[in-house]
C-alpha cells in the first residue's frame, strides 16, 4: 500500500514535459507502480488537452493550403501501429519497472555499484545535467549519512523500507525533501533497501568527512 | 466543445483505428491541426517550424490511432501528449520516460458509459479553467507552455480534478481486472 505520493507540482511539471531528466525518471518509475499517481497524472494531461482545444483563441491559426494533401501522403506510406497486448510483452521484473529498468540496462544484478561508506552503495545514471539520478543502496538495518539539502531531492523506494525520523518509507513510497529537511534515513531490519534518488543540487552532508569525500563520490 | 463533439472526435479516431479511414482522419485534421500548431507557438516556435511539427503530430496520431483509450482520455488530451513530446524534441528539451503502459487485455474495450462520462468531464475542465482567476489561468497556462520550472509551479491549482481523475482511476482498475 503505497502512502507517499508525487506533489501536484511534480506532476504538472511531468505531464507540461519541463521536469529535469533524473526527476522525470523518478516521476516515471513511481507511476509505473502506482495507479493513483497515474491517475492524477492522467488528469493533469487532461488540462494540456484543454488547452490544445482552446489554443486558437481569437485569431484562428491558418495551415498552409496543401497541409492536408502531404499529411495524407506521409500516412499512405507509414504502418499503424497495433494496440499494445499484455500476452505480447515481455515478463516484469520484480523490484525495477520501466523505464528505470532500460535506464540501468537490466536488473538490479546488472547495477554497477560503488560504496559511499557504511556499507551504502550507489550508482550514478546517465541523464542530463540539470539534475542528478542514482540508485541507492542501503544494508538492512543501516544508516545513510546525515544530509540536509540545497534543492529539491526525491527518493521513491523499490525494495525494502526506510524511516528518516518522520516517516515511514516502503515500496512505491516517494519522499520529497526541500532544503528544510535535514533527516538521516535508516534502513529497516530485514531485507536491504533499494532506492531511486534525483537532485536537482549536490547534497550538504553535515559531518567534515563527507564534505571533503564529496566531489570524489558525486554524490 | 461540447460532449457530443468529445465523443464524434473519439468516434472518427475508432474509425481511423479500425479501418485507416481518411475521410475521418481529415476531419480530425482539420479540428485539431491548426490548434497544435497554436499551441506549439505559444510554446516559444516559430510559424513554419510549428506547422511541420502540427503534420508530424498528426502523422503520429495516425500511427497510434488503435493505442487511444476514450475512457481514459479525450481525443484532445491524448493528441495534447502527441504535441507535447513533440515539442520536447523540437527544442531539445530534457528526455522524458514514460511509465510502464498497461496493456490492454482481451476484453478491454472501453465501455460507453466510462467513454461518455469521461468526454463530458473533460469539457468541465475546459469550462473550469474559462472561470479561474486570471492570475491562476495565466499560471496554468505558462506552465503548460513550457515557460515555468516546476519550483515556479503554484502548490495550489485551483482546478477541480478530483471527479476526472476517480473516473480514470476507474477505468485503470478495471483495465487491470480484464488482465488478471
Amino acid at each position: 500500500m503505497i502512502t507517499h505520493h508525487l506533489n501536484d507540482q511534480l506532476l504538472m511539471a511531468y505531464s507540461a514535459g519541463t521536469l529535469p531528466e533524473a526527476f522525470n525518471l523518478v516521476v516515471a518509475t513511481h507511476i509505473a507502480i502506482c495507479d493513483e499517481c497515474r491517475a492524477r497524472l492522467e488528469s493533469f494531461d487532461a488540462i494540456g488537452g484543454a488547452l490544445i482545444e482552446e489554443s486558437l483563441g481569437d485569431a484562428p491559426e491558418q495551415l498552409g493550403s496543401d497541409a492536408l494533401a502531404q499529411t495524407l501522403a506521409r500516412i499512405k506510406t507509414s504502418t499503424p501501429e497495433p494496440r499494445k497486448r499484455a500476452a505480447a510483452q515481455p515478463p516484469r521484473d520484480r523490484v525495477l519497472p520501466e523505464p528505470l529498468r532500460s535506464y540501468l540496462g537490466g536488473g538490479v544484478d546488472s547495477i554497477n555499484w560503488r560504496p559511499v561508506g557504511g556499507g551504502v552503495k550507489q550508482a550514478i545514471l546517465p541523464t542530463s545535467e540539470n539534475a542528478t539520478a542514482r540508485m541507492l543502496f542501503i544494508p538492512a538495518g543501516a544508516a545513510v549519512p546525515d544530509h540536509g539539502h540545497a534543492g529539491m531531492e526525491l527518493t521513491l523506494v523499490l525494495q525494502g523500507a526506510f524511516a528518516d525520523g518522520h516517516d515511514r518509507f516502503a515500496r512505491g513510497d516517494i519522499e520529497i525533501a526541500d532544503e528544510d529537511l535535514h533527516h538521516q534515513p535508516m534502513a529497516e531490519p530485514g531485507l536491504d533497501c533499494i532506492c531511486l534518488a534525483a537532485t536537482d543540487a549536490p547534497l550538504r552532508f553535515r559531518g567534515l568527512l563527507p564534505r571533503l569525500a564529496q566531489p570524489f563520490l558525486q554524490i | 466543445m461540447t460532449i457530443a463533439d468529445g465523443v464524434k472526435w473519439a468516434d472518427l479516431l475508432a474509425r481511423v483505428a479500425d479501418r485507416q479511414d481518411t475521410e475521418a482522419f481529415a476531419a480530425l485534421f482539420g479540428h485539431f491541426a491548426p490548434r497544435v500548431k497554436a499551441f506549439l507557438i505559444k510554446s516559444g516556435a516559430d510559424a513554419a517550424l510549428a506547422e511541420e511539427c502540427a503534420q508530424d503530430v498528426m502523422v503520429t496520431v495516425w500511427k497510434k490511432a488503435a493505442q487511444f483509450d476514450a475512457s481514459r482520455a479525450s481525443v484532445a488530451t491524448w493528441i495534447f501528449t502527441i504535441a507535447r513530446n513533440r515539442r520536447i524534441d523540437m527544442l531539445r528539451r530534457d528526455r522524458r520516460p514514460e511509465p510502464e503502459e498497461l496493456d490492454w487485455g482481451p476484453e478491454a474495450e472501453p465501455d460507453q458509459l466510462d467513454t461518455l462520462v469521461l468526454q463530458q468531464e473533460s469539457e468541465r475542465l475546459i469550462t473550469a479553467i474559462a472561470e479561474l482567476p486570471e492570475k491562476q489561468r495565466i499560471m496554468i497556462e505558462r506552465a503548460y507552455f513550457g515557460d515555468l520550472t516546476h519550483s515556479e509551479i503554484a502548490e495550489e491549482t485551483g482546478l477541480p480534478l478530483g471527479t476526472i481523475k476517480s473516473r480514470i482511476r476507474l477505468a485503470l482498475e478495471r483495465l487491470r481486472h480484464s488482465l488478471s
